[in-house]
């Protein structure tokens, strides 16, 4: 590597790549070389940064200064007064939402400083294409450590002393995992990441895979050791071709330099990764699932016992995990479990990341100890609610998790502690939903979301789902009948106790969650017909206010369906008889005088 | 790769350039590159600088540049900050003087007093 006086860091995440980071490095690099400075500065593409709302960012160091929503004029601008004459460009700095307070660096804008990363270390710090970079931020030195001076059961020991759990949904020991792989009998034995990241608004994988992926293969290998496996495979979805494209030159690098292959370092230890792309459906994320896909066969789940660990992959013994689990193994061989252990709650260990999503101002990755209070998360790092409005609910674990509301923002999040408010931690998924949000509908989303991806296999979810669906379809309409939401909660338990794989037993969990907690809603939809969000068309009741309108019949002009009726500078009203509740008089009036009920 | 050792002589050259990315630096060399600067030959002395610095493999030197410090008449200005020890400024540094305050005041620790502006 060459020394540069200057690096500048343009964001390469999935987000910044949609919000045109291209144009802008092609830009930046263009008047770099106009300005002859090619020699002293170099541009790195980095994996996502976190704040994907601010998008496209870059960082230049040694200063550190973060730019924020550039176009490709900025970055000409940039090039001309921060890289060519030191002065720092004003106006493309980060200014905090509250108090408009100008941030120069990264680390003084809240939602950077209130973060502790350990899974994403080097995401957004590293070129993820450049194996040396890895390497320089003490990459594959916990793989030396592992294979010079540490047997198999002192890694695994070292695994379970961190107290580290399965970051992709059910939280399991990853310690105990690897020890009944490695001691269960059956050879070839098998490592498998699972990067089949389904849940509607989870990023996180797909990030460390595009920003990181040295760290997936690194502890893919140390794992491979520990258990007595030399061969990996990483099942990622054919929807996340940069990260595919990314980790395939991580497992081609990683090979020229002998970190992954024959005997590596010497040590006569051999191990390798190969990519199975799966085609996407949200059933394969499920262990069995995953497995029966990498073998070829229907991406079907199957009961368990036996586990993976003791009969998986063409039924030997198989270690899988997560992505995230997997970047957390690295620093726990290097800095030892007692300091993973000393961070996060008494059950819950280190850190979890976050996809932020939904109605928060700062919407992105963030990673954060565990125990970390959702307060912290949504209004501290978050930045709050968009528009000022009110928090009302936070969906935490997707379609398996559940809703938790305000009275609970306090909690800190943990494992346990979710599952005690009837959530899970899933794989990450935080979804913020404010004062105009329909917990009802919301319900209907993801039921409708499990109902297409139910892969068919056992009664409950196939069918279950499909009759809860229908129920709550049936609620929003506003045909909902006394005794339903004693139905759905029947409904739900009986798939919870009966379906086959974890899949079927959360289905239920977003609508149990949201009567718990929303029964209000609930019944105010069955009983009153109303929905207090006025989210739910067929339950809103449109009216006109007779004292702000003069009659000027715009409404009446684009009703489509003729619903609107009054004459010409008078008051009108509308036919509820006809009324669609398409909402259009009320878009199209320029008084405000249509409202709903 | 063949061994850890290899990992960890290799890791140590990458780790130079990285460390620009942490803030960690021990040494820092600021060249003044305003348009007066600039106009000097402050390209010149900063690229020099930089060769000189990577051909040798000083480890913990960053090499930086900022706006006019106001001694327009005595560019280009070479700055050289070291933590707890004042700021040393040379002036009228040309490429040649360049190389010499990298050799002399980064290698050897010798600070050439007759080039610095007092």
């Amino acid at each position: 590597m060459e020394l540069y006086r200057a690096h500048v860091l343009v964001c390469a995440g999935a987000g910044c790549i949609s919000s045109g980071c291209q144009a802008v490095k092609s830009a930046l690099v263009e008047s770099i070389d106009r300005l002859g400075l090619q020699r002293e500065i170099k541009v790195v593409e980095t994996g996502c940064m976190g704040p994907c709302d601010l998008g496209p960012v870059i960082v230049v160091y040694p200063e550190g200064v973060f730019y924020r929503q550039l176009k490709p004029a900025d970055a000409v601008e940039i090039a001309e007064e921060h890289l060519l004459k030191g002065r720092v460009v004003e106006r493309l700095l980060y200014k905090a939402p509250e108090d408009g307070k100008t941030a120069v660096t990264s680390d003084q804008i809240d939602f950077f400083k209130k973060q502790t990363r350990i899974a994403l270390r080097n995401t957004g710090i590293i070129n993820p294409e450049s194996v040396e970079e890895y390497i320089a931020r003490d990459g594959y030195r916990a793989l030396g450590k592992v294979l010079t001076s540490m047997t198999p059961e002192e890694v695994i020991e070292c695994i379970k002393k961190s107290g580290l759990r399965g970051r992709g949904g059910a939280g399991f020991p990853t310690g105990l995992k690897w020890e009944f792989s490695a001691k269960a009998p059956g050879k070839p034995k098998y490592v498998v990441c699972n990067a089949d990241e389904g849940d509607p608004g989870a990023f996180m994988d797909r990030s460390i895979l595009e920003g990181d992926p040295h760290s997936v293969l690194e502890a893919m290998a140390i794992c491979g050791y520990a258990i007595g496996a030399n061969q990996g495979y990483v099942y990622v979805r054919a929807e996340y071709p940069l990260a595919v494209q990314r980790l395939s030159l991580a497992i081609e690098k990683a090979r020229e330099y002998g970190l992954l292959g024959e005997s590596i370092f010497g040590t006569g230890f051999s191990f390798d990764v190969e990519i199975r792309v799966g085609a996407g459906a949200f059933v394969c994320g499920e262990e069995t699932a995953l497995l029966a896909s990498i073998e070829g066969r229907r991406g079907e789940p199957r009961p368990r016992p036996p586990f993976p660990a003791q009969e998986g992959l063409w039924g030997k013994p198989t270690v899988i995990n997560n992505v995230e689990t997997w970047a957390n193994i690295p620093p726990i061989i290097l800095n030892g479990p007692e300091w993973f252990a000393s961070i996060g709650t008494e059950k819950s260990k280190g850190t979890k990341v976050f996809a932020l999503a939904g109605k928060v101002n700062n919407t992105g990755l963030v990673e954060v100890p565990m125990g970390t209070t959702l307060r912290e998360i949504i209004f501290d790092i978050g930045g709050g609610i968009q528009g000022g409005k009110q928090f009302k609910a936070a969906q935490i674990g997707g379609p398996s998790g559940g809703c938790i509301p305000a009275r609970y923002l306090d909690v800190p999040v943990d494992y346990e502690s979710l599952t005690r408010l009837g959530a899970i931690m899933g794989s990450g998924g935080l979804i913020i939903m404010d004062e105009d949000t329909c917990m009802v509908d919301l319900a209907r989303f993801f039921l409708e979301f499990v109902q297409d991806e139910s892969c068919g296999k056992c009664s409950p979810c196939r069918i279950g789902t499909k009759r809860m669906l229908e129920i709550v379809e049936r609620i929003t309409r506003g045909e909902g009948r006394e005794g339903d939401i004693e139905l759905l909660e029947e409904l739900g338990q009986s798939i919870k106790s009966s379906a086959l794989c974890g899949l079927g037993q959360t289905a239920p969990n977003p609508v149990l969650s949201t009567i718990r907690h929303f029964r209000d809603e609930y019944e105010a939809h069955i009983y009153h017909k109303k929905c207090p969000a006025g989210v739910c068309r067929a339950l809103m009741v449109y009216a006109i206010d007779e004292e702000k309108c003069n009659g000027c019949g715009r409404c009446a002009l684009v009703c489509p369906a003729g619903a609107v009726y009054g004459e010409k500078k008078k008051p009108h009203r509308i036919d509820l008889e006809k009324c669609l509740r398409c909402g259009t008089c009320m878009e199209k009036c320029k008084f405000g005088a249509i409202y709903t009920i | 790769m063949k061994s850890l050792a290899e990992l960890d002589k290799l890791r140590e050259k990458l780790q130079d350039e990285m460390r620009l990315r942490e803030g960690r630096e021990d040494v820092k060399v600021v060249v003044t590159m305003g348009t007066c600067g600039i106009a000097s030959g402050a390209r010149e002395v900063l690229t020099a600088i930089l060769e000189e610095v990577s051909k040798r493999g000083l480890k913990g030197v960053t090499v930086t540049q900022t706006g006019c410090a106001g001694l327009c008449h005595c560019e280009p200005l070479v700055e050289i900050e070291r933590p707890g020890r004042d700021k040393v400024i040379y002036g009228h540094v040309d490429e040649k003087k360049a190389r010499e305050i990298v050799v002399s005041h980064l290698v050897n620790g010798q600070i050439i007093k007759e080039w610095i502006i007092k």
